[in-house]
């Protein structure tokens, strides 16, 4: 894999969230992803990030624009160094939160996107991975 | 907070437009600013149109089934109306995002299930 672009952004305030994710929308348009796929990889991006300040205390959204066998991709790193998430399968099944809310953006994320990989280890921090890529012939 | 998302009042329904990138602190004001304007007025509907949002994250979902849980306590009835088709994809794929809340697909249609006898 070719990364052609990256651009870190940092994650330390709820203003964040709309930051990263518009500039998630803007590549993934750039790259020709179509309406569904620039919805998926920005809601992506909104969760994630969220997930980030809220719970990992804030952090760095590194956001690439990456190139595998002749097709494009957006790429997206989450690091924080929060609490970390102790029962990672049970957060990644859906429906477990730690706070009042719907424990339905990890697992509804790794669905919307094609890449999804995710690091975490207790004290020390977490650190997401993922990918979504365009279709064959998308980009001009 | 005031969320500066306009609501209109049109005889006994309010209709909000909700703009574009939305944050979570504007989505918090426009529930509480919504929910202040049905009580000055005693609207019997709610219209929200949320065919500005270009995406829906399981926050902004939350916001909008609770708005209208808490209106129905109010004793009006909100309808979502405008969901773009990649939204509502995406909030398929997500899960059971965006529940107990009625739909319709334009301001018309919302408005007509309003004006139905209530349940
Ligand atoms: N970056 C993170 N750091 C620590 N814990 C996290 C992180 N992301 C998610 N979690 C944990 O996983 C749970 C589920 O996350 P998520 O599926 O996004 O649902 P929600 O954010 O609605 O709780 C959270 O309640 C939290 O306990
Ligand atoms: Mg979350």
């Amino acid at each position: 894999m070719i990364v052609l672009e990256t651009c870190a952004l940092p994650i330390d305030s709820e203003d964040d969230v709309v930051r990263v994710r518009t500039r998630v929308r803007d590549l993934a348009q750039r790259l020709g992803f179509d309406a569904f796929a620039v919805a998926a990889i920005s809601t992506a991006a909104s969760e994630l990030t969220r997930n980030a300040w809220v719970h990992g205390h804030g952090g760095t959204a590194t956001v690439e624009e990456v190139e595998e066998g002749g097709r494009h991709g957006v790429r997206l790193q989450f690091h924080d160094a929060g609490p970390g998430i102790a029962d990672l399968p049970r957060v990644l099944k859906g429906g477990f939160s730690t706070r009042r809310s719907l424990g339905l953006g990890l697992s509804g994320t790794r669905r919307l996107v094609d890449d999804f990989e995710i690091e975490s280890q207790c004290g020390v921090g977490t650190h997401i991975v993922v990918a979504k890529w365009a279709r064959f012939g998308a980009r001009t | 907070m005031v969320s500066s998302i306009p609501v209109i009042r049109i005889r006994d329904t309010l209709l909000s437009a909700i703009q574009g990138d939305l944050s979570d602190r504007v989505a918090e004001a426009f529930q509480g600013d919504l929910l202040s304007r049905l009580e000055r007025t005693g609207a019997s509907g709610v219209l929200l149109d949320i065919s500005a949002l270009d995406i829906v994250d399981t926050y902004v979902a939350r916001v909008l089934v609770e708005t209208a849980q808490m209106a129905r306590l109010m004793g009006a009835h909100t309808v979502l109306v405008g969901m773009r088709p990649e939204v509502a994809a995406t909030l398929i794929t997500m899960g059971q995002v965006l529940t107990g809340i009625d739909t319709a697909l334009n301001v018309d249609d919302g408005l007509a299930l309003l004006a139905l006898p209530r349940r």
